[in-house]
This record gives structure tokens, C-alpha cells and sequence, in this order.
């Protein structure tokens, strides 16, 4: 699965919350509209950037997860 | 007076004082600090920056030894009593084994738990705790000093760190009557 990011953060071998903060950082990095690509090993990342998205309102275009690796593409909504 | 978590507001052309619309309202969480061990909080501040990275207004009332995380003379230096806890850990990995209380009261037993406790977050790459309230700070969250408490154990205002403001029960109150969801830790 390839999804075109403007931006990508690799919040491996960190734990909660860590991978959140620094989503909600680099997302104010970008401009509206651009995409930002997260990839984490915590297995609490999933339920926790679902809920980070619904809480901010910006949208998550997809993720997935392949051997324990979670990878997440945000697009900035405002 | 210093008034606390006001929620923006316009006053319209027949003077009426109406909330502002055009920005969405921002969730609300007020926390109550109590406990001032490095193992309590640890909670609240993830809680905390959590709560600010989902754009939430966090403020925390810092009260009793909860004042310690605002103390600028004790804040860096809070520990881990290992004395009474039926859930510590054992010491070494993959041994079963605790420690027995009369070994935890030992003089220097609290120095060792302590570092023990700074090893296990530093091997897990979670912030140390002067990192955890800079992550604070930097998401907004308002830290609030217990008045009485700083009476009660005699800490003067130049000892609360200059970020955080020094409120009674009923301001905190004010702040917590409007959250969203409110903790008490």
C-alpha cells in the first residue's frame, strides 16, 4: 500500500505518550491538506491514533500493520 | 484577581456577551494532583500531554504533596518508595522474588528504588520527568499551586515554578465546573 506523504514520522521503539505528542507536533508542521505518515511498534499506537484523529478532527486516510510495525497517513484538516 | 481558564467570549452590538462561535470549543479536563511520589506523576503528566496533543485544555491543581511537582526546590528530585508497595516489582528481571519490606526499610532503599524506576523509563525511551513537564508546558497545560498547601507546608511563591499560578479550592472549582472530564489522582 502506497500512499503519498508530505512528511513522514518514525515514532519506533517509543511508547505512549510519546507517538501522540509528536503526531500532534508534526501535524502543525504541514500544510492543510498535506499528508503525514506515522509509523510506531507500540501496540497501544492503533486505538490511540484513532482516537487522537476522531479528539484533533484531522482525517485518517488509512492505516495498517504488518509484523507488529503500525503505519498511519494523516492529512491535516485545518 | 487572577481569573482562570476563560473560555472566549464576544459581547454583540446590543452588549450581550456571547461565546465565540467560529472557533469550535476545545474539550476540558482538570486534574486534581495529590501525591508527589515520581510513580504518581508519572500519570498525570502523561495524562496531561496526552490530553494536550488531542487539543484539549488540561489545568491540574497541584495540592498536598501533589504541590511537590510545582516546587521548584523538590520537583526534580521525587522518588520511589518501595516500603508497602505489594505491586513493586521485583528488582531483578525475570525473578520472581520481591523484596521484603524489611529490607525496603532500610536506609538508602528509597535512593535505589528510585534509580530503579528512572532505569526502567529510561530503557523504555519514556521521558525523564523534567522532559515529561516541558511537554506539558509546551502543549499549554496549566498547572495550578494549591494555596493552602503552600501554606500549610510553608512554600513561598518564589519556590512554585514561574509557569504555574497559585489558586484556592473555589477558583480551581470555577475552572473544574466547565470540564469536560475531571480526575482525581
Amino acid at each position: 500500500m502506497a500512499i503519498a506523504s508530505d512528511e513522514l514520522l518514525d515514532c519506533t521503539g517509543l511508547l505512549c505518550p510519546i507517538p501522540v505528542v509528536k503526531t500532534s507536533k508534526a501535524i502543525k508542521q504541514i500544510e492543510v491538506g498535506q499528508v503525514l505518515e506515522m509509523i510506531a511498534d507500540d501496540p497501544g499506537a492503533p486505538p490511540d491514533m484513532v482516537a487522537w484523529a476522531k479528539q484533533t478532527g484531522h482525517e485518517l486516510i488509512e492505516q495498517s500493520a504488518d509484523d507488529g510495525i503500525f503505519r498511519f497517513w494523516f492529512r491535516r484538516t485545518k | 484577581m487572577a481569573t482562570v481558564g476563560e473560555k472566549p467570549f464576544t459581547v454583540t452590538d446590543d452588549g450581550e456577551v456571547a461565546q465565540t462561535t467560529d472557533e469550535p470549543q476545545r474539550k476540558r479536563m482538570a486534574l486534581v494532583a495529590s501525591k508527589g511520589g515520581l510513580d504518581e506523576v508519572y500519570p498525570i503528566l502523561i495524562m496531561a500531554s496526552t490530553a494536550a496533543a488531542l487539543d484539549w485544555e488540561v489545568g491540574i491543581f497541584c495540592t498536598f504533596y501533589g504541590l511537590d511537582m510545582v516546587n521548584t526546590k523538590r520537583m526534580h528530585d521525587l522518588k520511589v518508595s518501595p516500603l508497602g508497595n505489594a505491586a513493586a516489582p521485583p528488582p531483578l528481571k525475570g525473578k520472581e522474588m520481591g523484596v521484603p519490606n524489611i529490607i525496603s526499610m532500610l536506609p538508602g532503599m528509597t535512593t535505589v528504588a528510585t534509580k530503579m524506576m528512572r532505569g526502567w523509563m529510561e530503557d523504555s525511551k519514556i521521558p525523564d520527568f523534567d522532559s515529561m513537564m516541558e511537554m506539558c508546558l509546551d502543549g499549554d497545560v496549566e498547572f495550578y499551586a494549591c494555596a493552602t498547601t503552600m501554606g500549610v507546608m510553608n512554600v513561598k511563591q518564589e519556590d512554585i515554578m514561574p509557569q504555574a499560578t497559585c489558586l484556592g479550592a473555589a477558583a480551581f472549582l470555577d475552572f473544574a465546573s466547565e470540564a469536560d472530564l475531571a480526575l482525581f489522582i
